[in-house]
């Protein structure tokens, strides 16, 4: 073990002695925008083709964790750049004051809603849905009640541990306010069951657990353009759609501030941008000149978006998850 | 005797990674919020989803046992290895497999929808306790089997001229042996569940189901409450302690003496209705395992085809993470039983204890405390795969502790003081006595470790590179990008490699009880 520990010490130590001629930028980001099908490796392609640098995209868990093991690292931290946190993240996020403020005015951007927040950047940005296959479900409900009312089997995530599962405890709270509680009281015996993170639940649904799972509006784009199966579909529901907004910010105590900036800048070019609504299956924050993929017109575009100013999120979330627990504990 | 100074050096490294991280956490707290109701309702709900999964899992795992010990048939000794396949796999992948079979959409809701009936409901404690006594009925199994196989075939032999029928055999000679294994048979199992939560939560059908593990989860990424997750931590050692207590006292060391290693022959199981009673629990444990492990491999043979060249290198990860663990634990185990078995009492109770410990430790707070630590001396992402492998090596400690230790203390009482005698000390003792007499359990013991390691996410998930994912990780990236055909494929690559490893540590030790 001893023996290892000093070979990995040493490697990692000999690393950044022969990229030396190049400088590194550090970002942290999620598992999934790394892994192999993630928009990660083109990303990282076309900006070591412009930056002259390295570009070390190091995944991190999930949004959730990745603020966390920022929090463990504070102003320590290799990370010159944080990309994928969500707007329930960024209160807590600032507050740690580690970030800087990205100084980038001149973007327009392809949003259903306001966004103006100096230190973070939205790069993309989905809604959440209730998805299910048109094959099976006929009665599509158009609102939480008729859902509630139904005898539709549904699969959910648990905030606690996930972020759309957060994402729909925020939804049901922002159409519903006081209300919120008798919603999930209904859904009690529609929830199939709560799972750990989104895989667990979409592995659930594909395999006929459950009628439909929480997911995003995008999902069925994903089974049209790369499986070619038009059978998922996402049911659009009146009150509105909750929205995840995914954005980067630069870390105050980087060693390379230039390079953080233009980083920032290329995640908004049309270069990045058009990587990752086949990657990252999300919205782009601004529109591509070659507009959206094609499949994607295919979609439902909710009428209502509903989003928590950051600061509110975290202020309603507490009290909100604590309704969830009791309603669904009976 | 053996010097005591490894297996004091082993517990010391135990007690580092279990209370040592657990402090890491606590120290690094900005505040500290007391438990809370809901806190102790996962507390109540963890005890009890883990008391009941222990005592079916060991229950269940009598009558199976018994027959595997007392019976031939061909394909026994596959049949033996394939049962175990549900402990090493990943999480997410046995629960898909066991609602392949128990879902709403699985094959018997189907088959009772034949009927006209409707679909079972699997969701709720049940579901939990039935998902853990998959997960942990091939464990109990091989451990209480292994007690059958330790009484001498003399024994039997004896009983046989003496015109013992199956009951006096029973209560002269298994009784007594049961006594010894099924405590610590029943705590491993109970701990393991303790720290369950991914399951837990999917099949107990919501936060109803939800248990100290996932309250941690919560402090730790919801509130980053370092301070309370450190207590919740706390707690879970604190019910570690108790539990350990408890088997402790119930268990009633058995006094078998040596024998000659001679193929055991049951004379008083011969009868019909003994023979049928075997079958039915042979085959009802066997369809139950087998029936799920056979949806995982049915999916994944549609995936495997389609997996991309990198699963190899993710492969080839785990199999270097596995083997290293392997090693680590034998290092490991070996000195920390021969110390718990020559401390004296009080010593190896703790001793004992600590053994247990890292089972029952949150591997968030591990994982996290780990990170704490290595943080300010090194990368801790460049560190991951080395550090997964000594974790996995020492989380892996109670199963290996439970499966050699009965077989060190039988040994030493039969034959310790001729090694004495003979004035066998260190190594060579180990060489010559010790090695072989442990080789069964020291066989299952390391292939369990190194095919657990090899199934593990781990608790580095926190700071592991998804660039050099470990299969488990790469399996979950895939089923996070949608990928669910080819997360199929790549849990079938999993399984194969894992069963791979027990298989090849396990021959090393025999199973044959009329060889």
């Amino acid at each position: 073990m001893r023996y290892a520990i000093t070979l990995a010490t040493a490697l990692g130590l000999a690393l950044p002695v022969a990229a030396e001629e190049k400088p590194v930028l550090t970002v942290y980001t999620y598992d999934s925008f790394v892994s192999d099908w993630g928009p990660g490796p083109q990303i990282e392609k076309d900006f070591e083709a412009v930056c002259n640098c390295d570009l070390n995209l190091v995944g991190t868990g999930d949004g959730a964790a990745m603020l966390g093991r920022l929090k463990l690292e504070g102003t320590r931290t290799r990370a010159d750049v944080v990309l994928g946190l969500d707007t329930n993240l960024t209160a807590a996020a600032a507050e740690t004051g580690l970030f800087a403020k990205h100084g980038i005015e001149d973007v327009e951007l392809a949003l259903p809603v306001e966004w103006d927040d100096e230190i973070f950047l939205l790069y993309d940005w989905g809604w959440f849905a209730f998805v299910y296959d048109r094959s099976k479900v006929t009665n599509v409900p158009k609102n939480f009640r008729e859902l509630a009312a139904s005898d539709l089997k549904i699969v959910i995530q648990d905030p606690r541990s996930s972020t759309p599962g957060l994402g729909l405890l925020l939804w049901v709270q922002a159409a519903y306010g006081d209300e919120a509680r008798a919603i999930w009281e209904g859904l009690a015996d529609n929830i199939v069951t709560v799972t750990k993170g989104w895989s667990e639940a979409y592995g659930m649904f594909l395999d006929g657990e459950a009628d439909m799972v929480l997911s995003y509006t995008t999902s069925p784009a994903y089974h049209l353009i790369a499986e070619g199966d038009d059978t998922k579909a996402a049911a659009p529901f009146e009150e509105g759609h909750y929205m995840q907004i995914e954005v980067m910010g630069r870390i105050a105590s980087s060693d390379q501030p230039e390079l953080a900036q233009s980083f920032l800048r290329f995640m908004l070019s049309d270069m990045a941008q058009s990587v990752l609504p086949t990657t990252n299956w999300m919205y782009p924050a601004l529109m591509p000149e070659m507009g959206l993929p094609k499949g994607f017109e295919t979609l439902i575009t909710p009428e209502r978006s509903l989003l928590y100013p950051p600061a509110e999120a975290a202020k309603v979330r507490d009290a909100a998850l604590e309704v969830w627990r009791e309603a669904l504990s009976q | 005797m053996i010097r005591h100074w490894p297996g004091a050096l082993a517990a010391a490294l135990v007690v580092a990674l279990a209370l040592g991280t657990l402090a890491a956490v606590a120290l690094r707290a900005e505040g500290w919020t007391a438990l809370q109701s809901a806190d102790w309702a996962a507390v109540r709900f963890t005890l009890l989803q883990a008391t009941l999964s222990a005592l079916f899992s060991v229950g269940l795992a009598l009558p199976v046992a018994r027959a595997l010990a007392r019976r031939q048939f061909p394909g026994r000794r596959a049949l033996v290895t394939l049962m175990g396949a549900p402990f090493i796999l990943p999480v997410i992948v046995a629960v898909l497999g066991l609602l392949a079979v128990f879902g709403r959409n699985g094959l018997i809701s189907h088959i009772l929808g034949v009927f006209g009936l409707p679909p079972i409901h699997i969701y709720g404690l049940h579901g939990v306790v039935l998902a853990h006594v998959f997960f942990n009925l091939p464990l109990a199994t091989r451990l209480i089997l292994h007690g059958w196989l330790s009484i001498p075939g003399e024994r039997f032999r004896l009983a046989a001229s003496l015109g013992f029928g199956p009951r006096e055999t029973f209560r002269l000679l298994e009784l007594p042996m049961l006594r010894a294994v099924l405590p610590g048979a029943a705590l491993v199992i109970f701990l393991i569940c303790t720290t369950s939560f991914a399951v837990a939560l999917a099949l107990g059908g919501g936060p109803r189901a939800t248990t100290v593990e996932l309250a941690i989860y919560q402090a730790f990424r919801f509130e980053f409450d370092l301070g309370h997750a450190a207590l919740l931590g706390l707690v879970q050692v604190a019910i570690c302690a108790t539990a350990a207590a408890l088997a402790r006292g119930a268990s009633l060391p058995a006094e078998m003496g040596g024998g000659l290693d001679r193929a055991v022959q049951r004379w008083d199981a011969g009868a019909t209705q003994l023979k049928l009673i075997d079958a039915i629990a042979t085959c009802l444990a066997a369809a139950f395992l087998l029936t799920p492990l056979g949806a995982v491999v049915a999916d994944g043979l549609a995936g495997i085809t389609r997996l991309p060249g990198a699963v190899l290198w993710a492969a080839g990860r785990s199999l270097a993470v596995a083997l290293a663990a392997a090693a680590l634990t034998l290092a490991l185990a070996l000195p920390l039983a021969v110390f718990i078995h020559n401390a004296g009492r009080a010593g190896s109770a703790l001793a004992e204890t600590v053994a247990y410990l890292p089972v029952a430790t949150s591997p968030l707070v591990i994982g996290v405390g780990l990170f704490i630590v290595i943080f300010p001396f090194a990368d801790p992402v460049s560190l991951a795969l080395p550090v997964t492998a000594l974790v996995n090596a020492v989380m892996s400690l109670p199963f290996v502790m439970r499966a050699i230790l009965p077989a060190l203390t039988e040994a030493e009482a039969a034959y310790g003081r001729l090694a004495d005698s003979l004035g066998m000390k260190g190594l060579t003792r180990l060489r010559i006595f010790l090695l072989p007499r442990l080789a069964r359990p020291l066989g299952f013991a390391t292939g369990l470790a190194a095919a657990l390691s090899a199934g593990d996410l781990g608790v580095v998930a926190l700071f592991v590179d998804p660039a050099e994912a470990t299969l488990p990780l790469y399996l979950y990236q895939l089923m996070a990008s949608y990928r669910m055909e080819e997360a199929a494929g790549a849990a079938l690559v999993l399984l194969a490699l894992s069963l791979g490893l027990f298989v090849a540590f396990d021959r090393g030790g025999r199973l044959g009880a009329q060889a």
